[in-house]
């Protein structure tokens, strides 16, 4: 045969990929450098399909990025940037050696320094792809900016990261756009270096996004306090912070005073959704819309003309950026934080948040709550009774709103409870005792009547056992007896039908879809089987507590 | 003095004499009262010349105390007196000093000019770089996306979104529900499992109240980890199913459009002490034969299930089989190493009479009797009452027997691994036998006729040989795909074979296909034991070790491009489990959608 002999691997998948190794010295950088530049834009390993032909028959682990991925990289003006770095931390360390302290100097005032605007641009086109990915920026960005100002990262960092955090939640809280909340808790070796890295990337992102959603809403960027609000903080505490620029961030911090507005008349009105004339189908979607567009309206409201008081042990930043989302007004005791508007005394507070079993001093005209209870009203979307939560009460369970129960899977019952509240149906909290008395009775009497039954049915028994003997004795002289008439369910024999159709149609599957679809049974199983384990836990821990109650009584 | 800080003197006088040390013996506590009852202590000051203590003088301790404060020793010395200017701004009169100026400060600097010319060349050369200008657009932002063009594409079709963390459910709030709390054992077994089994990767816990929540603590590892999976972890494309379960059951046409078929148990035929083996219904379907553990042979009328006849054979019956040939009533029954011939006289008189004359042919050529390893005997007194014809004796134990379709020829089977003496053929008009293959290899389990054409077919443990008994030789090998082949049963048509194997499998050969099977069936859940076709209605039965008789629907059509249509109609259960032996052997009604099934419970039942 003719022709050239085809070499193995030089097509198809193996010139796909590239280890490692190969693309950090194609793009001749070091280890560190190389996965800094992948963090920045974003290149991420990949797993190839067939991993022996990539690896070109050997089956050593490595990894592998795809070539194009690299390629890609090899035009990036940031790579030239690392060189340069490289090549600046060499001639100071060659200065430092000769100890040239001009030169150091002057080497350390020409450090070369890169800006990460483009690349944002690149990997995120257009401003929704740049919102699909803010979880984790925020993540970052908060964490960052709780870690102490010491050692380990920049202060500068940690102070940029700080004024985003604080900037993102006055932005949300001009907009009122927070939905849901949750609390949640469970209980080092690790390379600050990379999250410096990823943290570098995401405070460039989170400042230009932060950046476009206040200019979204007509609000000055940097964030500035209203000309009001900022009067009335000034006469209050300069003289306690040694630099200006500082206050400010802590009076922004503090959450508590709306901000400036490019055009000053700041009620700008909704923009209402026009009416199209619609028919049919989507006339029931548009409602369905409208509906939902309401109930968000009146969530955004949910605070609006109620007062709160922080006690100082309730975590302050949470709970004011909560309340201020949803329109609550809220302030605390001066010596907890700047920017506090109201004292205990005012008479006008409708509620005070505390966490603690009880205390001194109550004000009649005000509900003493605790905590969760904001929480759990945001999540519910309505104002809930104030009764499970007062001080010193055990608390109802503090639910995660990010749950949505399909059809099969557990729902707690206070989830169920919550969603009758949420319905409008009348909270029966109060007639529970006397229902559960009442389904007390209720079981007994069931009690009782099953016994009856047994009875009935030992009664059955006997009498089929007189039947039999009876035939015994009629045996002697064989004689037909007219038989019943078997009454059948027509239902339920169509139903069995069915089911034995199904059952042989399985038998006929071929093998993989047969595994497949005893894969899928499998799962569902197994889910109903924790959904039922769930609900049997509950119901053993509602006993217990039952009977608890019943002994104390 | 250092000199002498090991001897016990500090020089010598002019004597040459040595000056002793002051004895010095004080200890901490010494020292201490010390401290507390002299009120000159703290002017106290060892000398290290004498080794003596000194007291310090009030003056002395002042001189201390001016030099610790950077003032001048001498108290009485001014260091503010008045200046005295000897040089000011206004120009003298006379000069202070007559020199002359240097030339050097009238002509400019070699050195420095060497410096300069240094740094222009650094700077021409690009070495040093002029101060750059102080950018504070770094952190400065503005409207990235002001002119938002989807010219710039998004990433190549390559690109895989990280996924998202999910989002944080019941469990791992502050205050759950109380079922999601774990009991102690789930406790115990969570703390036993891997970390990386564990489905949840925490304990959930109960807080009373939100004060007493500590800081989440592994929140800085919970970024890490997810900073590791951004740029770390590789990514792949995995292609969920997402199929709706019901979308995967072939759609079959309903069992109700195929009837007729059997669906439910109507006799039980009861009287056997041991395990029925095999069974057989004469060609008429009035009769039904069967042979058991129990060493007898019974007849059974099928309509009332009532026991006509029984015959003891003296051993467990292996196989029984009536003869096809509706003119003839004869029952071939195998046990232990012989195949009898029973003529059961179940029948008109005049077929009674046939089968007498078949049975008592002339015998002719026993030439090559004696020489061949089978020997033909007739029965005479108390098992010639009986209905027993004719024995004839093999040299190993019988398996199977099977009849030719006309009704002269009867195979029978000695299992016997690769030995050329496992099949023979047996004529009843002319009483011979002979051995069709010169050698076998494998072991055979069952041998069929052809039911029209002259093949023979032969199932070995793992394939099925087709023989054309007047060109003798070999035209097809099934391979049956399954370990060990129980049974087989032929099509009356006579293109398809089915094959029942004791690891649960049922093939379906066509023929005309292939080779291999048409199609693999495994419903049972253990070994298949028995397979049957109907001799009229498209149906066909399988029996196994389960318990269960499924009746299947097999349609074949005249057209050779049509697969045939294999749809399984009714799951019949009724035998009992004993022995871990289940249903044995199964036979349909010649002419009725019936089917008989014997059982390791000794009984046999019919299915209509």
């Amino acid at each position: 045969m003719g022709g050239l002999q085809k070499k193995k691997y030089e097509r198809g998948s193996a010139t796909n990929y590239i280890t490692r190794n190969k693309a950090r010295k194609k793009l001749q950088l070091s280890l560190p450098d190389f996965r800094r530049l992948c963090i920045l834009k974003g290149i991420y390993p990949h797993e190839p399909k067939h991993k022996k032909k990539v690896n070109k028959g050997s089956t050593a682990p490595r990894t592998f990025y795809l070539l194009k991925d690299i390629r890609f990289l090899l035009h990036e003006p940031i790579v030239g940037k690392f060189r340069e770095y490289k090549v600046f931390v060499r001639k100071l360390k060659k200065a430092y050696g000769k100890t040239e302290w001009s030169s150091v100097e002057r080497l350390k005032e020409n450090k070369p320094a890169y800006k990460l605007d483009h690349i944002i641009k690149e990997r995120y086109p257009s401003f929704i792809d740049a919102l699909r990915d803010i979880d984790d920026a925020l993540c970052m960005c908060f964490l960052f900016s709780t870690f102490a100002r010491t050692g380990k990262c920049h202060v500068q960092t940690i102070q940029l990261c700080r004024r985003l955090t604080v900037e993102w939640m006055n932005y949300v809280i001009a907009s009122r756009a927070l939905k849901k909340v949750q609390l949640h808790t469970h209980p080092t070796d690790v390379d600050y270096r990379v999250m410096a890295t990823f943290t570098e990337f995401y405070t460039t992102l989170l400042g230009f996004i932060n950046f476009r959603l206040y200019h979204s809403l007509n609000l000055l960027y940097p964030p500035k306090l209203d000309v009001k609000a900022e009067s009335e903080l000034k006469e209050e505490n300069d003289d306690d912070y040694a630099m200006n620029s500082e206050s400010y961030l802590e009076k922004l911090s503090a959450l508590s005073a709306s901000l400036a507005r490019v055009v000053s008349t700041a009620e700008e009105d909704e923009a209402e959704l026009d009416q199209f004339p619609v028919d049919g189908e989507d006339m029931a979607n548009m409602e369905a819309r409208e509906k939902e567009q309401k109930q968000e309206e009146a969530q955004k409201k949910l605070f609006e003309g109620l007062k709160f008081f922080l006690n100082r042990e309730v975590p302050r930043e949470s709970l004011a950026f909560l309340i201020r989302c949803f329109g609550g007004e809220v302030s605390w005791d001066k010596s907890v934080c700047i920017g506090s508007t109201y004292e205990v005394k005012d008479e006008t507070i409708t509620h005070q948040i505390v966490d603690r079993p009880n205390i001194d001093k109550q004000y009649i005209n005000r509900y003493y709550i605790q905590p969760q209870w904001v929480y759990d009203c945001v999540n519910a979307k309505i104002i809930l009774p104030v009764e499970d939560y007062f001080l010193g009460v055990t608390l109802p369970p503090h639910l995660s709103p990010f749950v949505e129960e399909k059809d099969g899977d557990y729902v707690p019952p206070e989830k169920l409870k919550i969603m009758a509240l949420q319905r409008g149906e009348k909270p029966a909290h109060e007639q529970e005792d006397e229902e559960e008395e009442e389904e007390e009775d209720e079981e007994e009497e069931e009690e009782e009547e099953e016994d009856d039954n047994e009875e009935e049915g030992d009664d059955g028994e006997e009498a089929e056992e007189k039947n039999l003997k009876k035939m015994e004795e009629q045996r002697s002289q064989v004689k037909v007896t007219a038989g019943k008439v078997k009454v059948e369910n027509p239902a339920r024999l169509e139903q069995e039908e069915k089911a034995e159709e199904k059952r042989l149609a399985i038998m006929m599957m071929k093998k993989k879809e047969k595994y497949l679809y005893d894969k899928i049974m499998f799962g569902k199983k197994r889910k109903v089987r924790e959904a039922n384990k769930l609900a049997a836990k509950r119901k053993a821990h509602d006993d217990a507590e039952k009977s608890k109650k019943k002994a104390r009584k | 003095m250092e000199w002498y800080r090991d001897f016990p003197h500090i020089g010598y006088n002019l004597d040459g004499k040595k000056i002793y040390k002051p004895i010095r013996n004080k200890d901490e506590l010494d020292d201490f009262l010390d401290k507390m009852d002299n009120p000159d202590y703290w002017r106290t000051v060892p000398d290290k010349q004498t080794g003596s203590d000194v007291v310090l003088s009030d003056e002395q301790v002042q001189l201390v105390n001016r030099l610790q404060r950077g003032q001048f020793g001498d108290a009485n010395f001014n260091e503010y007196e008045p200046q005295v200017e000897f040089f000011s701004r206004d120009v003298m009169l006379h000069p202070v000093t007559n020199r002359p100026a240097d030339k050097r400060s009238f002509i400019p600097s070699l050195i420095e000019k060497e410096k300069v010319s240094k740094l222009v060349h650094a700077i021409k050369m690009g070495w040093i770089k002029p101060r750059r200008v102080e950018d504070d657009s770094r952190g400065r932002y503005y409207d990235l996306w002001a002119n938002e063009d989807s010219s710039i594409l998004a990433r190549h079709k390559m690109h895989l979104p990280a996924p998202k963390i999910p989002l944080p459910g019941h469990q791992e709030s502050y205050n759950p529900p109380p079922e999601y709390l774990f009991t102690d054992e789930e406790r115990a077994l969570w703390e036993q499992q891997d970390p990386c089994d564990r489905k949840l990767p925490f304990v959930p816990r109960k807080f009373s109240s939100l004060r007493q929540v500590p800081a989440f603590s592994r929140f800085i590892h919970e970024r890490f980890e997810r900073c590791l999976d951004l740029y770390l972890c590789p990514r792949q494309r995995k292609m969920r199913v997402n199929v709706n379960p019901e979308d995967l059951i072939p759609k079959l046409p309903k069992p109700k459009d195929l009837q007729p078929f059997p669906t439910t148990q109507s006799l039980v035929y009861r009287g056997h002490s041991g395990l029925v083996r095999s069974i057989s219904v004469s060609p008429s379907g009035q009769w039904l034969a069967s042979g058991s553990d129990d060493g007898s042979v019974r007849f059974w009328e099928v309509c009332s299930s009532r026991c006509l006849k029984t015959v003891q054979v003296g051993g467990a019956v292996k196989s029984v089989a009536w003869n096809p040939n509706p003119s003839v009533c004869l029952l071939a029954v195998a046990l232990d190493s012989v195949v009898l011939i029973l003529s059961p006289s179940l029948a008109d008189r005049q077929v009674v009479l046939s089968s007498e004359r078949l049975l008592s042919a002339p015998q002719e050529a026993d030439a090559n009797e004696g020489a061949g390893p089978v020997t033909w005997s007739e029965t005479e007194g108390e098992e010639l009452n009986h209905g027993i014809r004719l024995k004839i004796q093999h040299p190993k134990a019988v398996q199977q027997v099977s009849w030719h379709a006309k009704g002269d020829y009867v195979a029978s089977v000695m299992p016997d691994h690769s030995s050329n003496l496992q099949v023979l053929i047996h004529q009843l008009s002319r009483r011979r036998s002979q051995n069709p293959f010169r050698k076998n290899k494998g072991l055979v389990q069952c041998v069929s006729f052809h039911p029209v054409r002259p093949y023979f077919f032969v199932g070995t443990q793992r394939s099925v040989r087709i023989y054309n008994l007047v060109k003798q030789e070999m035209t097809k090998k099934l391979q049956a795909n399954s370990k060990w082949i129980s049974s087989m049963a032929v099509h009356p048509g006579g293109d398809h074979v089915i094959c029942g194997s004791y690891d649960c499998r049922l093939s379906w050969f066509d023929l005309d296909l292939s080779t291999k099977p048409y199609k693999m069936l495994r419903h049972h859940k253990k070994a298949v034991r028995g397979v049957a076709y109907h001799r009229l209605y498209p149906l066909f039965a399988s029996a196994s070790d389960d318990g269960t008789v499924i009746v299947c629907h097999g349609t074949v059509y005249n057209d050779l491009l049509q697969n045939p249509l294999i749809v399984p109609v009714k799951v019949l259960r009724g035998h009992e489990i004993t022995h871990d032996l289940g249903v044995l052997d199964v036979t349909f009604h010649p002419t009725q959608p019936w089917v008989f099934s014997s059982g390791a419970d000794a009984t046999i039942r019919l299915f209509t």
